[in-house]
């Protein structure tokens, strides 16, 4: 059973169509990258499956429970809501291009937040509260360390550089323990020199085994990376692949043009 | 002239202390009201429920498109004058009560278009954030939202605080016994002084140094939330 089936996906901002019925899947431990121009539908793609955005008609499943079901025949009827399951965001994280940490909390803080506001919910929480927040600590320690940050636990966003503040996101995103981590644009806002560090650390996640999906610029990070890469173009998916397929022998021909253009120019 | 000063300046100075007390009531009052209640206006004024925020920004006009002084005097007369029954109740508490309600509502909606400013300043992506997080609305807006808010707002909040404390004089014209109030009395007549339009002057000295007071405080808030940016 996939982890992740997304099965003819569309969305519409107004009258246009970013989305124009997206469909794939992605197995436990796989790797995928979705690549594109900018307006391809990539980032919307990524905000669907996040909840951050609400598709029109198709269906997400993660880990076999479904999360959206639109249907298409239904879509124009003023009483047809979509079904939405959004207690399924616990299985999904996802990390911004924009890092988006929490300012006014220390790298720890931003670290513990949701895991200690998830734990109220627990029905031991009253009685071991103390635990608890001392367990979150400790893997909060223990991922900052992971991802080279232990130094900074008391630091706050600001103090530290764009390329910490990511890694501090991931650190964040991975304290939920979530069965996909997505990545939308990880490196776009970083100065060339940083994005080093970052992609570092998700090559580590691979090799640990997450499962992951990255919207990426990186052609030459998304060719070492993944085991699959989704070139998308105006709202639908052009060509999906291995990554020698894709950027050795791509049978379309924008696939071969795309990565003409912006792979063989930066190389 | 000194001495006829000298012996005038206890008396007036004791009733001066007594008027500054009921000015500060009704600023600490206005602050208490105002403070919480513009922070459910401004929830108001960006519902998405379209009736709501169309009537709540209404109220808004109203309520800075006005004199605050007209509407004191509304408010405190409107009542009598239409039911024929003074809601507010007798003499200076009725009073102090009229004003505190007008001074809670004007101030209410400035705080409002304030929050609202500080509110929607705050970057998408950090609801975002906090939402991929599992955090449901309450909690993006207490734990993430809020305190950045806050940081926004101190300088234009401490702009209308100290407004605040000199607007309290406004409430003169329905003979709220605050200070202005106190200082008026001996021009007119009071306690054997009669035409002395000093102790008016003096009144400014007490503005001076409350506001003072808080604009030491304000800055020492700014300071303490200099740790983090937004």
């Amino acid at each position: 059973m996939s982890i992740l089936n997304v099965e003819k996906l569309t969305k519409s901002f107004g009258d246009v169509e970013v989305l124009k019925g997206v469909s794939f899947s992605l197995e436990e431990g796989e790797v995928l990258s979705v690549i594109g121009s900018s307006g391809g539908g990539k980032t919307t793609l990524l905000r669907c499956i996040n909840f951050l955005e609400t598709p029109d008609t198709g269906r997400i499943t993660v880990e076999g429970k479904t999360a959206f079901e639109g249907d298409p025949s239904r879509v124009n009827e003023k009483q047809y809501t979509p079904f939405i399951d959004r207690n399924v965001q616990h299985s999904l994280g996802l990390v911004f291009q924009q890092f988006n940490l929490f300012p006014q909390y220390s790298v720890l803080g931003n670290l513990t937040l949701a895991p200690r506001l998830a734990a109220k919910k627990r029905e031991d929480f009253k009685t071991a509260k103390k635990e608890i927040y001392a367990e979150i600590d400790e893997k909060a320690l223990s991922i900052l360390k992971a991802t080279g940050l232990s130094e900074k636990k008391d630091n706050y966003p600001c103090q530290l550089s764009g390329g910490q503040q990511q890694r501090v996101a991931i650190a964040r995103a991975l304290m939920l323990s979530p069965a996909i981590l997505c990545f939308d644009e990880p490196t776009s806002a970083l100065d060339p020199e940083l994005t080093g560090e970052v992609l570092k650390v998700i090559r580590e996640l691979r090799e640990s085994g997450h499962t992951m999906i990255i919207v990426t610029h990186e052609l030459e990070f998304a060719r070492r990376v993944s085991d699959k890469i989704i070139f998308m173009a105006n709202g639908l998916i052009e060509e999906m692949g291995t990554p020698d397929e894709i950027f050795e022998n791509p049978k379309s021909e924008k696939t071969r043009s795309f990565i003409q253009t912006d792979y063989l120019s930066a190389n | 002239m000194i001495a006829r000063f000298l012996e005038q300046f206890p008396i007036v100075f004791a009733s001066l202390n007594v008027g500054f007390l009921q000015t500060l009531k009704l600023f600490f009052v206005t602050l208490v009201g105002a403070l919480p209640l513009g922070l459910i206006i401004a929830f108001g004024s960006m519902s998405s429920f379209k009736p709501l925020s169309a009537v709540v920004k209404t109220v808004i006009w109203i309520v800075r498109g006005s004199p605050l002084m007209i509407q004191l005097l509304i408010l405190y007369y409107f009542p009598g004058l239409v039911f024929g029954a003074n809601i507010w109740g007798q003499g200076e508490t009725g009073r102090f009560v009229a004003a505190s309600v007008a001074f809670i509502i004007n101030y209410a909606c400035y705080f409002a278009e304030i929050y609202r400013g500080g509110i929607q300043g705050v970057p998408k992506g950090q609801a975002e954030a906090g939402q991929v997080l599992g955090l449901n609305k309450r909690q993006v807006f207490f734990k993430i939202t809020l305190m950045q808010m806050i940081k926004r707002i101190v300088p234009p909040m401490s702009n209308e605080i100290i407004t605040l404390v000199k607007d309290t004089s406004l409430a003169r014209i329905i003979a709220l016994q605050e200070l202005i109030w106190a200082g008026q009395s001996f021009l007119k007549g009071s306690q054997g002084i009669a035409g002395a339009i000093w102790p008016m002057f003096f009144t400014a000295v007490y503005y001076l140094a409350f506001s003072a007071i808080l604009t030491v405080l304000f800055s020492k808030i700014e300071k303490k939330m200099s740790y983090f940016k937004v």
